[in-house]
C-alpha cells in the first residue's frame, strides 16, 4: 500500500509517559472487522480515549486540546502483544507520522516501517528529556531528520542518533515497499522454491 | 562445514533466498497460514497490483478469529464478521486457496489445525498474519507472526523480508512438581524476563524440562514466546515430533518422508553454537502461576502476593495503573481472590491434553454456581476426542457445557466477551486490559488452575484438589 514518503519532520508532540503499551490498547480487537484499510484513526486507543457511552475520557492525553503534533512520544516497549497492523494504521490515520520511544516491540516497529510510521528509538534518558520538555511546554517542538538519523528538541542543544537499516531509510524517504523488491526477484524466488525439501 | 550453528540458524539460513546489505535478508516460507482478520488487506493489495497468489498450494486459511462458539450451523449474526468471512472464503476460492470455513472438519484456531493437519514441519518456515503463529516452533519450525503488508508480500512472492533475529536459549532442567504445567513453565519464564525480555530474540528452548514434555506442551510453551518479547521460540525436534506428524493428512509420505528425515534428524543446535544471550532455570523452583496486572509478565506463584509497586519491575506509575485497573491492592494474596469467568481454550491451551487436565480436577465436582465456564475446543477435531475420550461426560455431570471452536474470549471479537467489572480466569495468553472484552479483569493460568477455580469460585490451589499425582 502506497504511503507518503517521510524525510524530515518537525513537530510538537503528545505524551503518552506508560510503559509496555500494547497494540490491545493502540486498538481494541472489536475494531479489526473491516475489510479495508480505512478509518481506523477514530478508534486509536479507544478504550482509554472514550467512556463506554462512547463520550470522550476528558483526562487522557488525546482529548487533552493543549497536546497536539504529528509524533507520538512513549514509555518503554510500545506496540507489544498483538501483531495486528491496524495498529500502526490507526497511528497513522489519526495523523501521527513518528512514535519515539525507548524500546519497541518487534512486530510492531515492522509494521510501521512498512506503512510509513517512522519509529525513532531513543535512550531511556533523552525519552525522560523529551517528556520533560513538553511537560515544560507542550508545543516544544522536535526536529526528527531521517536522512541524517538524528532526533532533537528544537529548542535545546540536545540531540541524538538512531537507527535505522539503509534498506528502510531508502524505501521510506522515497515511499517504496517491499513488494516491489521483491516481485523483481521472480527468478530467484522460482527457482529456489523448485529445489526446496519442504 | 561451516562453525557450529545453533537450531535457529540451521533453519533460517538454509531459507534465504538473498541477504540486503544493511538490510532484511530474503527469507523464502514453506507454508502461509491465514485467517479472516488480517488477510482481507492483503488481498485487496494483490488485486490493486494486479497479481495472483503466488503458491496457494503452500498457502491454508480457516475461520476463527471472529466467529461464533455456538450455532456454527446458523449464519453469523454480526454483519462486519460475516462480512470478513465471506471475504476470506471468496479470496480463497479466487486464488485456489484451500480454505476450512465454518463446519468444515479440519476448521479451528489456525496454530491447533496448523500442526493437527501435518501442515506444520520441522525444519520449515511458517508465517501467518497472528502473533502466536510461535506455537509452531514446538515442531523445530521458524514460525513467526506478521503484519497485513507482510501477509501482502509472502502472498505475492512467497517470501518476507525480515533482518535476522538475535538467539537466546533458555535452559531448564530438573524436574517439575505435580501440578506444574507447561503453561506454568511459560508464565514463570515471562514473569522472570519481562515481555520485553526477549525482543529481538528468537528463543531456544532446551534442556530435560522442554526434552520431556509433550508435544502439545511444547506447543504451549513456544506459543507464549511472544509474550516475552520474541518474535519466536523453537524446540529441536526428535522422535516425539517425528511420531506426532507421521502420518497426518499434509505430512509428507514414503519417499518424501525418507527424504526429509536426514535434514529433520540434523536439526539441534551444535555442541558449541553460540548464543547472544542465555538463560537458565530450574524446573524444581516452578510453582502453578496466576497473573494479577495487565500484561503476561505481571505473574506470581499462585501461593504468592502481589508485589508491592516499589518491588516491581519498571515504572511504578504503569504497575499502580495496571492494580487500579484489576482493582487488586499491593501485597494482596492471590488465593482466595473471587471469580466470575473461567475461560478454556485458544491456542495457547485449547487442545486434548489441556482439556484431560481440565477434566481431571472437575471429575466428581460441580462447577460453583456463580461461575460462567466457556469450554472451547481449539478445532474441531480436539472437539471430537474430547467426546470419544469420554471428557464430555465428565464435563457434563460437573456442570459444564463445552462450545464450538474458536478463538472466543481470548481476544473477544465475538459475543463471547466477559462483561465490564468481571474477573476471568482464562488459559489464553493476554491478560491485557479490555483484551476479553472492555473492562474485563483477565487472571492467566494453566487449565488445572482454571479448572479449580471453576469449582471453588474462587483463586484456588489445583495441588489441593488433585486426587492422584497428575502427571
Amino acid at each position: 500500500m502506497a504511503y507518503d514518503n517521510f524525510n524530515i519532520l518537525t513537530s510538537s508532540a503528545v505524551p503518552l509517559p506508560l510503559e509496555n503499551v500494547d497494540t490491545d490498547q493502540i486498538i481494541p480487537a472489536r475494531f479489526l472487522k473491516a475489510t479495508e484499510r480505512k478509518g481506523f484513526g477514530d478508534n486509536l486507543f479507544r478504550d482509554w480515549r472514550y467512556n463506554q457511552d462512547n463520550s470522550p475520557k476528558e483526562n487522557f492525553v488525546l482529548n487533552n486540546p493543549t497536546y497536539s503534533g504529528k509524533i507520538l512520544v512513549a514509555g518503554k516497549n510500545f506496540g507489544s502483544g498483538s501483531s495486528r497492523e491496524h495498529a500502526a494504521w490507526a497511528i497513522y490515520d489519526y495523523g501521527f507520522r513518528c512514535v519515539v520511544s525507548s524500546f519497541f516491540a518487534d512486530i510492531f516497529r515492522n509494521n510501521c516501517l512498512n506503512i510509513g510510521v517512522l519509529p525513532v528509538q531513543v535512550s531511556p534518558e533523552f525519552l525522560d528529556e523529551i517528556f520533560k520538555a513538553i511537560e515544560a511546554d507542550p508545543m516544544a517542538e522536535i526536529f526528527v531528520d531521517l536522512p541524517n538519523q538524528k532526533i532533537s528538541l528544537t529548542n535545546s542543544e540536545q540531540q541524538e542518533s538512531f537507527d535505522i537499516s539503509a534498506y528502510k531509510k531508502e524505501n521510506l524517504t522515497n515511499g517504496f515497499d517491499d513488494i516491489d523488491y521483491l516481485l523483481n526477484m521472480r527468478e530467484e524466488i522460482n527457482e529456489f522454491a523448485a529445489n526446496t525439501p519442504l | 562445514m561451516s562453525a557450529s550453528r545453533t537450531l535457529f540458524d540451521k533453519v533460517w539460513d538454509s531459507h534465504v533466498i538473498r541477504s540486503i546489505e544493511n538490510g532484511p535478508d530474503v527469507l523464502f516460507i514453506d507454508r502461509h497460514l491465514v485467517h479472516e482478520v488480517t488477510s482481507p488487506v492483503a488481498f485487496r493489495g494483490l488485486k490493486t497490483r494486479g497479481i495472483k497468489v503466488k503458491y496457494p498450494s503452500r498457502t491454508f486459511a480457516t475461520a476463527d478469529h471472529n466467529t461464533p462458539t455456538i450455532n456454527q450451523h446458523l449464519p453469523v449474526q454480526d454483519p462486519l464478521s460475516a462480512n470478513q468471512l465471506k471475504a476470506l472464503e471468496e479470496n480463497a476460492n479466487e486464488h485456489g486457496i484451500p480454505y476450512w470455513g465454518l463446519g468444515h472438519e479440519n476448521n479451528g484456531i489456525v496454530h491447533v489445525i496448523g500442526p493437527e493437519n501435518g501442515i506444520t514441519l520441522p525444519g520449515a518456515t511458517i508465517v501467518c498474519g497472528d502473533s502466536h503463529t510461535s506455537t509452531h516452533g514446538a515442531f523445530g519450525a521458524v514460525a513467526f507472526g506478521i503484519g497485513t503488508s507482510e501477509v501482502e508480500m509472502v502472498l505475492a512472492s512467497q517470501c518476507i523480508m525480515q533482518p535476522k533475529p538475535k538467539k537466546m536459549r533458555i535452559t531448564i532442567d530438573g524436574k517439575l512438581n505435580p501440578g506444574v504445567t507447561p503453561k506454568d513453565v511459560a508464565l514463570y519464564i515471562i514473569s522472570q524476563l519481562s515481555t520485553s525480555g526477549a525482543t529481538g530474540y528468537f528463543v531456544e528452548y532446551a534442556g530435560e524440562i522442554f526434552r520431556n514434555m509433550s508435544m502439545e506442551g511444547r506447543m504451549t510453551v513456544c506459543n507464549l514466546s511472544i509474550e516475552m518479547g520474541a518474535r519466536g521460540g523453537m524446540i529441536a525436534p526428535d522422535e516425539k515430533t517425528f511420531e506426532y506428524i507421521q502420518g497426518r493428512t499434509f505430512t509428507p509420505r514414503g519417499d518424501a518422508w525418507e527424504k526429509a528425515l536426514p535434514y529433520w534428524t540434523s536439526l539441534y543446535s551444535d555442541d558449541n553454537a553460540v548464543f547472544d544471550k542465555e538463560v537458565e532455570y530450574h524446573g524444581s523452583t516452578i510453582e502453578p502461576m496466576i497473573t494479577f496486572g495487565t500484561n503476561p509478565g505481571m505473574g506470581v506463584g499462585i501461593q504468592g502476593g502481589i508485589p508491592l509497586a516499589n518491588e516491581a519491575k519498571g515504572s511504578p506509575t504503569t504497575y499502580k495503573k495496571s492494580l487500579e485497573y484489576m482493582a487488586f491492592g499491593e501485597g494482596d494474596s492471590m488465593i482466595g481472590k473471587q471469580i466470575d469467568y473461567v475461560f478454556l481454550g485458544s491456542c495457547t491451551n485449547g487442545r486434548i491434553e489441556d482439556f484431560r487436565a481440565f477434566a481431571s480436577i472437575v471429575k466428581g465436582k460441580k462447577k460453583a454456581d456463580h461461575v460462567t465456564a466457556w469450554l472451547v475446543p481449539g478445532s474441531h477435531k480436539v472437539e471430537l476426542a474430547i467426546k470419544e475420550e469420554g471428557l464430555l461426560d465428565v464435563l457434563t455431570e460437573a456442570g459444564f457445557q463445552l462450545r464450538e471452536p474458536g478463538c472466543s474470549a481470548c481476544l473477544a471479537m465475538n459475543d463471547d466477551k466477559i462483561p465490564s467489572g468481571k474477573y476471568a480466569v482464562s488459559t489464553s495468553n493476554r491478560n491485557f486490559e479490555g483484551r476479553q472484552g472492555p473492562g474485563a479483569r483477565t487472571l492467566l493460568a494453566s487449565p488445572l488452575v482454571a479448572a479449580a477455580a471453576a469449582v471453588t469460585g474462587k483463586v484456588t490451589d489445583p495441588r489441593t484438589l488433585l486426587e492422584t499425582e497428575y502427571a
